[in-house]
Parts: C-alpha cells; sequence; structure tokens
C-alpha cells in the first residue's frame, strides 16, 4: 500500500485563509481520509479566489460533517441528514453565497436520501460533497448505505443482507447536472474535479471516497485507483446520459469488485438551474432577498393592498 | 342568541359548490351592512360524503356560529349525481337532509330541493316538521337551474328561492356574481337566481316571520378567515420566504402565502417533507430572509428536530402548527386542540421558543406579526398555533385593524458596519454567541458580511460558534438561551395593548378561562351570562409561551372558582397551567370537548349555569374535576 499522508505536508498560503486560527478540537482520528476532502475543498475554493466571507458551508452530522470546524468560513453544522434543504434554501435566498454542503454517506444516502433526491432533481446551484467511507464514522463503525453487502460490524453480526446503493446512478436519475467520484487518494484530481463541481451552474455531486482507518480496516484504501478519462480502456460521453449511465454503473460494481474508477461522470451544461427554471416562470426574484432587509429605499408591499379582495 | 340575527345553514355533498356558494352569499349579506360569521363543516373526501356551511349574520358584530339555526337550504343528495352508477359516492345513509334537522331552531325554513330529495325517505319527516313549527319548501331546484343553464346551477336557484323567503335583497348577490363571471355563464346565473325568486314568490306564501336583519356598518368591513389573519401579518412583517408540504389545515396558509409572495417577488417552496420544509425555513433565515414554515400536527412532529436546531443556533423562524383532531392522521377535517403539548415540548433539550394562540383573525393578524418581530429580535423560532375551526372560519372584521405599516426589520442582525465594530477574539473571530449581552440577545451576521464569520451547529458551542463541551460554557449558553424567555416576558408586559382577552363582570364567583380559538364561543358564553346578571368572567390567553403568569394568577385570585375550556380530551392546558403555577388545584375544573366539533355558546353557558347552580352533567363533554390536592 501505498504511504499516504492525508494531511499534506506542502504548506500553501491561499489554502490557509480557510485555516481557523482556532485550535479546534481534534476530532478526526489520524489518517482519516476527511482530512483529503478539507484539503482538496481549500485548495480549489484558493484556485476560485473564494473570499472565505462569501462561502456558506452547511454539513450535517457525522464525523466528515465536523469539516466546518477545521474550515474558516461561514459554516453551518446542522442536524443528520438535513444540510441540503438548509443549503438550497440559503441558496435561494442569496444567490451570491457560495454553498458547499458536505456530509457523510450515512448522512446523505441514508437519513439525508430523500434530501438528496430532491435536491438533485430540482438542480440547484450548489456543491455536495459526500465522504463516502462505506462505513458510519461517529456512531463506530455500523454499516452504512454504501457498505458492501456481507459487511460486519456490531450490528451486523451476520453480515449486512443489503446491496449497496449506488450513488452515482442515484444522482443521475435524481437530476444531478454534474457528477464525480474521487478519492481522497488523488489529491490532485480531487481538487480539480471540485473546481469544476463548484464552477458548474446547478447541482454538482461529488462521491467522495474516504478511508476511514479507524471502523473499517478492512476497507480496500482506494488504491490503486484508476482515472477513467485518463486511461485507454474508458471512453464514454460524460454529456450523454446514457453513456454516462453505463460508465457509473460499470464504476459501482467495480468497487466492490475491487477495482476503483474515479474521474468525471456526467455533465449537463445545458440544463437551467433551478433558480433559473423559476425565474423563467415568474417565480423568483432576480435580486437576492436578503439585500432588501437593507434597502431603506424598498417598497414593501404590503396585505393592506390584498385587502380589498375581502371587501 | 339575540333575537335580530339570522342563521342559515347550506348542506349538500363535496363538490356541490356548497363552500363557493355560502361564501358569495355571505359576503352579500356583509355588504348589505351586516357582521357575519361562517362556520364550515367538511367530510374528508373530494367527493361525494356530507357537507354544510353556516353562515350567521346580525347587526352587532358576531364571532361565533351561534346556537342552531333557522334556514336550512339543502341542495340535493350527494349520490344523485351519480347517474351512471360508474362510481360511489357517500354513504346511503347520509343524507343531505336528514343530517341537518337536528339543530334547526323551531319556526325553522327548509328549502329543499324536490327535483332530488325524496322526503319519503327521511325518517319521520313529517312529524318532526309539526312537532318543530318547520316552514317545508320543496322546489325543484335542479329542474330551474336546468332550464336556463346547467345543474350544477342549483346552488345559485338555492340562493334565489331562500332568499325570497328571508326578504333578502339580491342586488348585493348580483353584484358579487358579476364581479366572479361574465358572458353566457353569468348572463344563465342570473336567469337560475331570479327565477327560482319568482317561482318561490309565486308559488308560496313568503311570509315566514323571518327576515334578514337590518345593519350598517361604522367602517368597511372585509371577510377574513384565520389563515387569511396568519398570512397577511407575514407579509406585513417583511416574511418573504415561505417552504412547506400540504397537510390540511395548514395547506390554507400555505396556499395563500404561496400566491401573494410569488406576486410580490418573495419565495415559495413546495419541498419533499416537512423536514426539509423547517430546515429551508431555517436556511433561508439563516441567509437573511424572514422565513415561515408550518404544518398540522403529523407534519409539526416532523419538524421536530429543525425546531430544536433553531433553537440551538438562534436562527430566527416562525412556524404555524395548524391543529385538526389528532393523535397521527386523526380526522383530517375536524378540529381540536390537542397539540399544545406537542408545539411545546416537542423536540429534546431545554427549549427556548416562543408560542402564541390567536383567538380571531384580527388577533391572528397581530399576533403573527409579534411572532416575527420578537423571533427575530430575540433570535428563536415563534410557534403560532391554531386550528381546523380558526382555519376555516370566516367573519367580518373592520378593514381598519390591519393597516400596518410594514416591517422588514430584522431585529438584532448587525450592519456591516456595526459588525466592524463589534466584539471579536484575539484571532479575529466574531464573537456571534457572547454571554453578556443585554437581554441575553447577542447580536447576529449574516453570510457574505466581512467581519461576521461564524459557525452555526447544533451542538453546543463557544461564543465564537465552535463546537464545545466545557461545563463552565455549557451552563452560560443555556442560561442565556433561556433567559431571553424572561427578556420576551418584560417585553410583552411592557406593551400598552395586551394579547389576552377579559370579558364578564367585575366581582365574579366564577372565572372560565380558555386558550386560542375556543375564545369566540367563551366570550359569547360568559357576556350572555354577564348579561343576565350571573357573576361570571372570563381570560381569553392568547400568548401561551412565555407563561404569562402574572395574568393568570390575577385572574384565578380573583374568583371563586375556575372552569377552564378547551378542546382536547387531557385537559392540556390545565396541564400547562398547574405545572407553572403549581397551585390552586381545588379550584380548578375542566371542560372539555372533543367529537370533532367546536363548542358551541349554549354549551358552555349550561356547564356554568351548573357549577353555579348544581345539576347534572353538562350535555356534550365531559368535565374533570378539580384535583384532590395542589
Ligand atoms: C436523527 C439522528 N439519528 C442518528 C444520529 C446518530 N448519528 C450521528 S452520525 C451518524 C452516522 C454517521 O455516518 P456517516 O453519515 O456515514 O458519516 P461519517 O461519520 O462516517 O463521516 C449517526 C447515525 C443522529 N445524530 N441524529
Ligand atoms: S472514525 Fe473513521 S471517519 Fe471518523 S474520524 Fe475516525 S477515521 Fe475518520
Amino acid at each position: 500500500m501505498t504511504a499516504f499522508n492525508a494531511t499534506g505536508s506542502e504548506s500553501d498560503v491561499e489554502r490557509d485563509e480557510y485555516t481557523p486560527e482556532i485550535e479546534p478540537q481534534a476530532t478526526w482520528c489520524p489518517g482519516c481520509g476527511d482530512f483529503a476532502v478539507l484539503k482538496a475543498l481549500k485548495g480549489a475554493l484558493a484556485e476560485l479566489g473564494k473570499d472565505p466571507e462569501e462561502i456558506l458551508l452547511v454539513s450535517g452530522i457525522g464525523c466528515s460533517s465536523k469539516i466546518n470546524s477545521y474550515f474558516d468560513s461561514y459554516g453551518f453544522h446542522s442536524i443528520h441528514g438535513r444540510p441540503l434543504p438548509i443549503a438550497r434554501s440559503a441558496n435561494l435566498a442569496n444567490p451570491d453565497l457560495e454553498v458547499v454542503a458536505a456530509g457523510g454517506d450515512g448522512d446523505g444516502y441514508g437519513i439525508g436520501g430523500n434530501h438528496f433526491t430532491h435536491s438533485a432533481r430540482e438542480n440547484h446551484d450548489m456543491t455536495y460533497i459526500v465522504f463516502n467511507n462505506e462505513v458510519f464514522g461517529l456512531t463506530k463503525g455500523q454499516s452504512s448505505p454504501t457498505s458492501p453487502k456481507g459487511h460486519t460490524s456490531k450490528t451486523q453480526k451476520k453480515g449486512v443482507a443489503k446491496d449497496p446503493v449506488r450513488p452515482l446512478s442515484l444522482g443521475l436519475s435524481a437530476g444531478a447536472s454534474y457528477i464525480a467520484r474521487t478519492a481522497a487518494v488523488n489529491p490532485r484530481q480531487a481538487q480539480d474535479i471540485l473546481v469544476e463541481a463548484i464552477q458548474h451552474d446547478g447541482f454538482s455531486h461529488v462521491d467522495f471516497l474516504t478511508q476511514c482507518p479507524t471502523w473499517n480496516k478492512d476497507a480496500r484504501q482506494y488504491v490503486p485507483y484508476v482515472d477513467v478519462q485518463d486511461s485507454e480502456d474508458y471512453d464514454f460521453d460524460i454529456t450523454d446520459r446514457g453513456e454516462a449511465f453505463e460508465m457509473m454503473y460499470e464504476t459501482e460494481n467495480a468497487l466492490y469488485e475491487g477495482t476503483v474508477l474515479t474521474g468525471r461522470y456526467y455533465r449537463d451544461e445545458e440544463r437551467r438551474t433551478y433558480r433559473e427554471e423559476k425565474q423563467m416562470r415568474g417565480e423568483m426574484p432576480d435580486d437576492p432577498l436578503v439585500e432588501r432587509y437593507f434597502d431603506e429605499d424598498y417598497e414593501w408591499e404590503r396585505s393592506y393592498d390584498l385587502l380589498d379582495r375581502h371587501a | 342568541m339575540t333575537t335580530d340575527e339570522l342563521i342559515w345553514r347550506i348542506s349538500g355533498g363535496s363538490g356541490d359548490g356548497v363552500d363557493s356558494t355560502s361564501q358569495n352569499f355571505t359576503k352579500a349579506l356583509m355588504r348589505s351592512g351586516l357582521h357575519v360569521f361562517t362556520h364550515r363543516h367538511y367530510p374528508s373526501r373530494i367527493r361525494g360524503g356530507h357537507t354544510y356551511v353556516e353562515v350567521r349574520a346580525s347587526a352587532e358584530p358576531v364571532a361565533s356560529r351561534g346556537d342552531g339555526f333557522n334556514v336550512l337550504l339543502t341542495l340535493g343528495d350527494s349520490f344523485a349525481r351519480n347517474t351512471d352508477e360508474d362510481a360511489v359516492y357517500g354513504n346511503e345513509a347520509i343524507k343531505p337532509l336528514s343530517e341537518n334537522l337536528d339543530e334547526l331552531r323551531d319556526g325553522g325554513i327548509i328549502v329543499f330541493d324536490s327535483g332530488q330529495v325524496d322526503i319519503e325517505e327521511v325518517p319521520n319527516f313529517e312529524e318532526r316538521a309539526e312537532e318543530h313549527d318547520w316552514q317545508v319548501f320543496p322546489v325543484d331546484l335542479r329542474g330551474i337551474a336546468k332550464e336556463h343553464g346547467r345543474e350544477i346551477m342549483r346552488n345559485t336557484a338555492g340562493v334565489g328561492a331562500t332568499a325570497a323567503l328571508i326578504d333578502m335583497d339580491l342586488d348585493p348577490v348580483e353584484d358579487l356574481m358579476a364581479e366572479a363571471m361574465s358572458g353566457d355563464i353569468l348572463e344563465a346565473n342570473l336567469d337560475v337566481l331570479e327565477d327560482a325568486h319568482d317561482h318561490v314568490t309565486e308559488e308560496f306564501d313568503t311570509d315566514t316571520g323571518l327576515s334578514v336583519p337590518q345593519g350598517e356598518h361604522d367602517e368597511e368591513q372585509v371577510l377574513l378567515s384565520g389563515s387569511h389573519g396568519i398570512s397577511y401579518g407575514a407579509i406585513d412583517e417583511g416574511c418573504r420566504f415561505i417552504s412547506g408540504y400540504p397537510m390540511t389545515p395548514w395547506t390554507d396558509v400555505f396556499t395563500i402565502m404561496s400566491q401573494e409572495l410569488e406576486e410580490m417577488g418573495g419565495i415559495a417552496e413546495q419541498v419533499e417533507d416537512e423536514i426539509a420544509a423547517a430546515a429551508a425555513a431555517i436556511g433561508a433565515s439563516h441567509a437573511g430572509a424572514k422565513a415561515m414554515s408550518g404544518s398540522s400536527g403529523g407534519g409539526f412532529a416532523l419538524m421536530s428536530e429543525p425546531l430544536g436546531l433553531a433553537e440551538m443556533t438562534e436562527t430566527p423562524l416562525v412556524l404555524v402548527e395548524s391543529m385538526r383532531a389528532g393523535p397521527s392522521t386523526g380526522m383530517p377535517t375536524k378540529t381540536e386542540q390537542a397539540d399544545l403539548e406537542h408545539v411545546l415540548y416537542t423536540s429534546q433539550g431545554d427549549h427556548s421558543r416562543l408560542a402564541f394562540a390567536p383567538g380571531d383573525p384580527v388577533e391572528a393578524y397581530e399576533q403573527t406579526r409579534k411572532a416575527f418581530e420578537l423571533a427575530w429580535k430575540y433570535q428563536m423560532p415563534a410557534i403560532v398555533i391554531y386550528d381546523s375551526k380558526l382555519a376555516g372560519e370566516y367573519r367580518s372584521v373592520p378593514k381598519s385593524a390591519f393597516d400596518q405599516e410594514p416591517n422588514p426589520d430584522l431585529g438584532s442582525t448587525l450592519t456591516e458596519d456595526e459588525l466592524a465594530d463589534a466584539p471579536h477574539d484575539d484571532t479575529g473571530r466574531f464573537q456571534r454567541f457572547q454571554h453578556d449581552v443585554e437581554d441575553d440577545v447577542s447580536p447576529r451576521s449574516l453570510p457574505g458580511q466581512e467581519n461576521g464569520r461564524f459557525l452555526a451547529t447544533g451542538n453546543e458551542h463557544w461564543p465564537n460558534g465552535q463546537i464545545a463541551e466545557d461545563t463552565t460554557n455549557r451552563v452560560n449558553q443555556v442560561d442565556r438561551r433561556l433567559g431571553k424567555l424572561s427578556s420576551v416576558r418584560d417585553d410583552l408586559n411592557a406593551m400598552e395593548e395586551s394579547f389576552q382577552s377579559h370579558w364578564g363582570t367585575e366581582d365574579a364567583e366564577i372565572g372560565v378561562l380558555t386558550w386560542g380559538s375556543t375564545q369566540d364561543s367563551v366570550e359569547e358564553a360568559v357576556e350572555n351570562l354577564a348579561a343576565t346578571g350571573r357573576p361570571v368572567a372570563g381570560l381569553g390567553v392568547s400568548e401561551i409561551a412565555p407563561f404569562p403568569e402574572a395574568e393568570i394568577v390575577e385572574f384565578v385570585e380573583s374568583v371563586d372558582e375556575v372552569m377552564i375550556v378547551e378542546m382536547n380530551a387531557s385537559a392540556q392546558f390545565r396541564g400547562l397551567l398547574q405545572k407553572e403555577l403549581g397551585a390552586y388545584g381545588q379550584k380548578i375544573s375542566s371542560l372539555l370537548k372533543y367529537n370533532g366539533e367546536p363548542f358551541r355558546a349554549g354549551e358552555i353557558e349550561e356547564a356554568i349555569e351548573i357549577e353555579l347552580n348544581g345539576g347534572g352533567e353538562p350535555t356534550a363533554q365531559v368535565t374533570l374535576r378539580p384535583a384532590t390536592g395542589d
């Protein structure tokens, strides 16, 4: 196994802008794959030159959702499975914010599965990063929706009887307009993908394979991995839904057979974001709603005018 | 009951147009100078089933449905429409005519559609009519409607027919029709209306002894429901984001708000479930919009965890809880006040939340405004709790009661300039959740503002927002969050106008205490008895949390005995009162009703009479006797 230091050793000044000056409580175990997401996210935002003050990072509950403690921006560490409805409505109320939602595979594909499906379907302009470690980390190693069939833990002594969910296919059928998978072992690709995901106008779903050395010791550490865009073996059009779907299907099967495929899987640049759809129908203001509250000249509509209908 | 009033009931099957017809009829009466009040009864189904609307009209202000009714218009039998026998609507045993006879007053009028209802099918009809002096008018409403237009217009024929029997001027009805329709449809409806009117005048002796009262308004009136009150209060208070999932009767507010906000450039979101609805409102509020969400009992149950999140993160928010008879799906279209404990105690941990329980559309308006103002000032969720009854009742209220200036103020939210001078720690982090602040309120920043970065988290946190399990900090944060409640109480106490209502005589022996939508029936009962010299006083509570202790203690101490009237079986308000006061147990009894129907004033009067003069058990309710000790 390749030695891998997820916390990273190279110094990067811009990245540090997103590092809180106060020492956060250490909550991640040494070697946890979550460090790689943190690093890639900082790198991507630094590359995009985003001001920490315009970023809203919304997370759920779980080890991975504690990313907020290590990341200095406006943050909302919410409740288990619910970051998406919080994130997307914050974005509707103030589209000037750069909204990123983050959480574990249990958070996003289990308890929050309904929100994942509907947020993707609506194609909100935001990025959703799922830290997929195939296990419930924070509650000590129970199987998660992505655990392989047969995965054992204290609450699954005889091995999970369920097939794992297929996150990429799920995101695609739900309607996400950008879908990629990357892995903690591939920092450069991870950062590039996050840059693309954040830049993309629409719902970007990034399934981020992370390792949990504490509870998932037998988990493949996602090495060696294959970048489907770099490999000669794979050739598909990421703008074609059908081809993307086939490739995702293969990728999802391969993972449980020991082959880690990563890369970009789907991108739809044509599809309007939810905000644009609603705007077209005259159901969404053009200006950020929040600005009105600070605009002394704004003319507020009053119910008094509505009352005439009732006279 | 005042003699100068008329109570008109229109009955039929769901889908017969009972609702729209009664709305027009009510508005016409209001426009002719009367005060009006409507009570809606409908089953949980889209077609068929038995539904009615009762309209009370008087020259004096009316705030409840009253007792009984004196004009019945029966549109027909809900199965009549099932001519092709390809679907079964309704239940054979339930007939719009026979279902509606029980509360018809002596001497009352019955107009029924002889084209659809066979009087022979109504058990003992002749005898009952004779016994109660009912005046019966069979009119072929369906036939008249068909002749000029379509069968569905038989409700218009019904209005024309009853109008002839109660001396009602058709002009306002015709005006309203002209406002709502045009062309051939309007012409046909006007023909049906007049033809039915003329037919009755020619065929029958129209001297029924009953007539529409004469009245004149001092000021312009509007016909509104409690749901309108809540919605318009939210709009005037600058609410421009709503998220929800349909559930009766919350759907009323959700629909009104969605339609209006879209017009106003606000945002209305129908989301995937109620957890998402509450979470979405939190997200929008966190980002800086004045936001609301809500549901009925079952959906509110799903909001339990986001509600706690709003409290912990001190995110301002207004939630509406629109009660219906529970638990679980219960009786979806029937009323009850049994979610009080649900609203006050749901979600884990110690709570910092506000709760208001308006009693009528004007209170609903005022208190929703208060709920927003206080939620944003004190950074906590405020819940407006009301029920099917108040949601579905329409009544005339003076338009001037709503003439309010918009208040888009975001409360204790800082501007960027203010943020620059606000407290930051050594590392430059904004102290979002400081301890030593006035009113226990620590001003907040909004994402995107400079110098305001912080972490909102449902975990316990340091003043800068970072997660903390430090014991001293925990105590400080809990004390501050809960401390805000006493500041709110001081604010409410200092207000010139109290939201609580007092009725009845000065030195009363019996005090009747109630809350929320039951206030109007209690008010009417207490005022009626007080007018005949009975020593009775009433207090209607509309502020539930923080608990209005001083006012309630004063009231309880001023009387010998207290009767608490509420629409639930477990005496939830009484439980709250005894939890808060921990005394007066012997003094308190309960009058409860939980069959899905609201109290009538007469039922409450009867119970008070029994308390004063002795007698048997009150008819329709269960009385809980005083506890044996405090
Ligand atoms: C409503 C609710 N149910 C359960 C929990 C307990 N809980 C906390 S984190 C977690 C699972 C975390 O797994 P995952 O989302 O995969 O994140 P990871 O810890 O692996 O990063 C659970 C079940 C909770 N906080 N809230
Ligand atoms: S338990 Fe696993 S997921 Fe959680 S911090 Fe440790 S290594 Fe990471």
